[in-house]
């Protein structure tokens, strides 16, 4: 899901990296207020496990391969502020050192998977947990948070690469940048995250939890709140 | 650090070993790059054409370790899985550092409060 340099038009990669700027000033703002210090000491551990995670490539037998990110469960447990600077400053990591997602394209990356994602990962975990705070409906509510989060993000990607075509092309009438229509890069964005590598994260997600609940239940931020424990 | 961050931290110094199964799986499988994630050469076996832009653009950054191979593309097998944990490694430490700084500077801020 790492858009490489060249797929994206200057004029999707700007703007998003204006929103991105944005997000990270915004999140920079909520931390400094109310980020409680019994979380400080994961914020390296959170952003190595999504770093690491997204080392193993998990593959569609004869196709292609995916991975999850991490950022759901790192909403979940250090709440989605948290999880947008964690996330992101692996997204800078990656690009930066190892060549992984464009440089010009990291505000989009950072917007689909450091934004998008922890954001729709925690409002799901919370709108189907409800009031529960451990049991299956919560299990329920941490697996749905990873599978869709993933895939939200999946498909912010595909629009991303799907609008391309509509933007810019050349003399020739052939596209410019990312060369696949909305038709076919949001279907197969979509499905492969449904089929795969959304359960993949929806597993990650929920079993981490899962521990966390068991040994170290007052550091969950989406159920302990943010300031439990200060 | 608590016992429960220790044992946290030797977790994911294990996940940082097991990282070759992110490229043995996929060549087990024969499964190829994320879709999307082509390089130039691929695209132009995809669609039979470099669009234009894109060839500008794609080598714009020469990352240090590209793809997370510490050495070339070519080497043994041996050697990517070892160069591929290097590169787990790496990423770890540099995220621990870029957080330990982060913490600092959060320490300093309620100090001088």
């Amino acid at each position: 899901m790492h858009i490489p340099d060249g797929y994206l038009s200057p004029q999707t990669y700007i703007p998003l990296f204006g929103v991105s700027i944005v997000f990270w000033r915004m999140a920079q703002k909520k931390l400094k207020k109310q980020l409680s210090l019994k979380h400080v000491p994961y914020l390296g551990m959170a952003a190595a496990f999504s770093f690491l995670i997204q080392m193993f490539n998990i593959p569609i037998p004869g196709g292609t391969t995916g991975h999850a990110v991490g950022a759901a469960i790192i909403a979940i447990l250090l709440g989605p502020w948290t999880a947008v600077i964690a996330v992101s400053v692996v997204l800078i990591i990656q690009a930066i050192i190892f060549g992984d997602g464009g440089i010009t394209a990291l505000g989009a990356n950072c917007f689909n998977m450091a934004v998008v994602m922890p954001f729709v990962s925690y409002g799901l975990f919370k709108l189907v947990k409800g009031r529960a705070t451990g049991g299956v409906r919560v299990a329920v509510a941490a697996f749905l948070s990873g599978y869709l989060g993933l895939t939200a993000a999946a498909l912010l990607t595909a629009v991303e690469f799907g609008i391309q075509p509509l933007m810019a092309t050349g003399a020739d009438g052939r596209p410019l940048y990312a060369p696949y229509p909305l038709s076919l890069a949001v279907p197969v964005m979509v499905l492969e995250h449904l089929a795969l590598f959304g359960v993949a994260e929806g597993l990650v997600t929920m079993l981490l939890l899962k521990y966390f609940l068991k040994h170290e239940h007052d550091l969950v931020y989406a159920i302990a709140g943010p300031s439990a424990n200060q | 650090m608590t016992a429960f961050q220790k044992k946290l931290w030797i977790g994911l110094l294990i996940m940082a070993l097991m990282t070759p199964l992110g490229i043995l799986l996929p060549r087990i499988f024969r499964a190829e790059e994320a879709w999307g994630e082509w390089g130039v050469h691929q695209v132009e076996k995809l669609i039979g054409y470099v669009p234009e832009g894109l060839n500008k653009m794609a080598d714009l950054w020469r990352a240090p370790f590209p793809d997370y191979h510490v050495a070339g593309d070519d080497s043994s097998m041996a050697f990517q899985v070892l160069s591929y944990i290097i590169s787990g490694l790496i990423g770890m430490v540099a995220c621990a550092l870029v957080f330990l700084l982060v913490s600092r500077l959060i320490a300093k801020a309620k100090h001088g409060k």
